[in-house]
């Protein structure tokens, strides 16, 4: 029973090779695994053996010959002994079938423009009526991570410090008295590690919370946030899911430098997989956190050391969540557009406040939730302002600021009266110095700035 | 590795032995059906075969029980085989296609299979050892009697996170047993050219795990040295580390000239140390089977393989809308 020996792709992108050297004759027995041929593809020059027993009947192809096709019959070889060693044609039908093309590429604009909603009025995120009390960011937090902890006993929070110590910023105070080391638990300084072993607790089916101690350290363990966490489910064609929670504080605290100072805002936007939080207010880091450890996909939950002391008004509800991709609206106005979100909030709701006494009207939006982001309610209020600028504390190379702008000129290109302007931190690793610090973060005189600007007064 | 072991027959049933045969057969058949399969173009991109490590997988098998966990490198064909997952459905997924494991959407390198606790299938080197780590911590959290076995190479022992997690499974008592499949080579790169250390095993003694060296070529010494393991680790006295001695007759992978190493020394391998060539001589050593029987077996094998390669062409591409599916549950 004869076979063809055909050319073979020797590495991901060879199409075709040099037949450098045979080194076996017609007449020659050989063995599975025996070298037939060296192959020179455009990296290396490759062995290829042979996968059945046999001998080699005509070489087809001959020593040195250059730009042999993949596929290509190279030679013929004769099978030996009975049927059970006969070699299954490599060639045939199979062979001379092309492989299979190419799959498209994915967009890269996610859709063609889309007739947007109305736009909306400022809208509460809780029935009218509902009483409320006032608490910090933290106590929201810890009050959330609780309410979810006692609800679901799949439910546990691990990082350093987050038992005995109490939390490095006291978020989990009293939780480990309350749920035991169990599911609270205390790890070692070993972010790459256990981010890692939550992730794999995440597909083992419990519903992890994992505390960096600040997002800084985030970057230890980036690779199973992004390879294995928000990946799998899309590798696994939906088999295995990842329901975890990332959280910790992010962005700027106070005088601690490059390394201890930077904003993940839009590092983790851009991956498709994850789910990623940023709030600004303690309503919202309560209901956005109860949403986010319930969610079944792995989320970045980013916080703020400088907001967790600030207080609001939370409403008291036995079971408050915030969904995702729901902007607020926390300012009505008529002559301008802010978005911004997290601690940005502080400085686009002082500037919407400067800007009234001088007489201009800003609406302002906090997107709380970067993935998915809310494009309806910002493109809504841009079609009634005509002028937008954003506010970030991130870096404005590939910033949020940067693909709102993007998604403002492909799909509102018509309402703008002026370029949209994005505020961000500048474009350097934070200095430590007091006076430089300030320098390098966003400020509510810049966004003021930017508003005049974009109206042209 | 030691010299070859004179056979051993006292304490092993024929059936066994022929399981063994079997799996370990049906494992270098369908990589070598894989191999041919990548030289048609029929295969893309990397394309990592477990050809002369059978005994590893199919021996830690035979001392799994149901519940058990498994999770690996790239190199994963051969642990899905041993587990107990459809050869169609991984050779599909080679090809990238509809009837694939991850409905083409992974890949060789990204394969799962809930049903069968096959946790993947991870492609980078050494991030499947803390992901093992912690599926055995879940086990445990809900209070089962469950093992992990985190499979990783000579090569992934080099990594920082296989340390880190170390610490915390010695630390919290996990139920994982840690396989070093030390096959030499790191890529390119031997063991001695990339560490001091004598052994991989034993640095597991500087976070208190014990472990041990195995010939990862007898599938008996794999089996007893596995069932010790995972009895360990039910009793709570997990984890442990088993360093299987074991070697890759291809390449690294499909692109891999493999010009670090001496024809002869693989040569020498596969004559003298081959894992199935040792079943198989002890099947006819022992007289359980004839050389018609094991042909027999030889043809079966070829069938299945065969089939698997015959559904994984004719299997559809994945449908376009496909590309939008399973990015969030």
């Amino acid at each position: 029973m004869a076979t063809q020996v055909l050319m073979p792709a020797l590495s991901p992108t060879m199409e075709e090779g040099t037949l450098a050297r045979w080194l076996v004759k017609e007449g020659d027995s050989v063995k599975p695994g025996q070298i037939l041929a060296e192959i020179e593809t455009d990296k290396a020059t490759m062995e290829f053996e042979a996968v059945d027993e046999g001998v080699i009947g005509k070489l087809l192809v001959a020593e040195g010959t250059a730009g042999v096709k993949v596929n290509t019959p190279i030679a013929e070889m004769a099978g030996e002994g009975g049927a059970a060693s006969a070699p299954p044609a490599p060639g045939g039908a199979a062979a001379a079938k092309q492989p299979p093309a190419p799959m498209p590429l994915p967009q890269a604009v996610p859709a063609a423009p889309a007739p947007v909603k109305s736009p909306q009025a400022a809208s509460p995120d809780w029935p009218v009526g509902t009483p409320t009390k006032t608490m910090t960011v933290r106590e929201a937090l810890r009050e959330a991570l609780a309410e979810e902890m006692r609800s679901n006993d799949r439910v546990f929070l691990m990082g350093e410090e987050v038992g005995e110590y109490q939390g490095a910023y006291k978020i989990s105070q009293g939780l480990l008295d309350e749920f035991g080391p169990k599911r609270v638990i205390d790890t070692p300084i070993t972010e790459h590690g256990f981010t890692g072993l939550a992730v794999g607790a995440a597909f083992g089916g419990l519903n992890p919370v994992l505390e960096f101690m600040t997002f800084n350290f985030s970057m230890q363990a980036i690779d199973q946030i992004i390879n294995s966490a928000a990946k799998t489910l899309y590798m696994s064609g939906g088999q295995m899911g990842c329901p975890i929670v990332f959280r910790g504080p992010n962005g700027a605290a106070a005088r601690v430098g490059a390394q201890h100072s930077q904003d993940y805002a839009a590092w983790y936007a851009q991956i498709p997989g994850l789910k990623v939080a940023m709030p600004y207010s303690a309503a919202d880091a309560k209901g956005l956190l109860k949403a986010a450890i319930r969610d079944p996909n792995p989320v970045i939950f980013l916080e703020n050391e400088i907001l967790y002391g600030r207080s609001f008004d939370v409403p008291i509800l036995d079971d408050f969540t915030i969904p995702f991709g729901k902007a607020k609206v926390w300012r009505d106005g008529t002559d301008v557009t802010i978005v911004s979100f997290g601690i940005g909030m502080t400085y686009a709701l002082e500037a919407a406040e400067r800007l009234a006494n001088d007489g201009i009207s800003a609406e302002v939006i906090d997107l709380r939730t970067l993935r998915p982001i809310d494009y309806d309610t910002v493109l809504a209020s841009v079609q009634k302002t005509n002028r937008c600028v954003t506010v970030e504390e991130g870096w404005p190379v590939g910033a949020i600021g940067n693909h709102l702008s993007a998604t403002i000129m492909t799909r509102a290109f018509d309402y703008l009266d002026a370029p949209v302007l994005n505020c961000t931190g500048k474009d350097v690793p934070m200095p430590y110095a007091a006076n430089l610090e300030k320098l390098a973060l966003v400020t509510t005189a810049e966004v003021v700035e930017a508003v005049k600007s974009v109206c042209y007064r | 590795m030691a010299a070859k072991k004179p056979p051993e027959t006292s304490n092993v049933s024929k059936d066994e032995l022929l399981h063994f045969y079997r799996e370990m057969l049906l494992i270098r058949r369908f990589e070598e059906k894989a191999g041919q399969l990548y030289g048609m173009g029929l295969i893309g991109g990397f394309c990592h075969l477990y050809i002369g490590q059978e005994a590893v997988v199919v021996g830690l098998e035979a001392a799994a029980k149901e519940g058990d966990k498994r999770i690996t490198s790239y190199r994963d064909h051969g642990h899905m085989l041993a587990c107990g997952m459809d050869p169609r459905g991984v050779m599909a997924e080679l090809t990238g296609r509809a009837g694939g494991y991850s409905r083409g959407k992974g890949g060789s390198m990204h394969m799962f299979s809930k049903e069968k606790h096959f946790y993947g299938g991870h492609g980078i080197v050494a991030a499947q050892v803390p992901l093992g780590a912690g599926l055995a911590f879940a086990d445990k959290y809900l209070g089962n009697d469950n093992v992990t076995f985190t499979y990783f190479g000579d090569g992934a022992a080099n990594q920082g996170q296989v340390y880190e997690t170390y610490n915390m499974a010695e630390l919290w008592n996990l139920p994982v047993v840690f396989v070093i499949e030390n096959n030499q080579y790191a890529m390119g790169t031997s063991m001695k050219r990339a560490t001091r250390s004598r052994t991989l095993w034993e640095r597991g003694a500087a976070y208190g795990i014990k472990g041990e060296a195995v010939d990862g070529m007898d599938v008996l010494a794999v089996k007893a040295a596995g069932e010790k393991a995972v009895a360990l680790c039910r009793a709570g006295e997990g984890p442990y580390i088993l360093e299987m001695m074991t070697y890759r007759y291809r390449g690294h992978s499909m692109s891999d000239p493999a010009k670090y190493r001496t024809r002869e020394e693989v040569q020498k391998m596969r004559d003298e140390k081959d894992a199935i060539e040792h079943v198989r001589e002890l099947l006819l050593q022992g007289g359980h089977a004839s050389d018609e029987d094991l042909k027999a077996i030889d043809r079966d094998i070829k069938a299945v393989v065969n089939d698997s390669a015959e559904f994984a062409k004719q299997s559809p591409e994945p449908d376009l809308s496909d590309l939008w599916t399973d990015v969030y549950a």
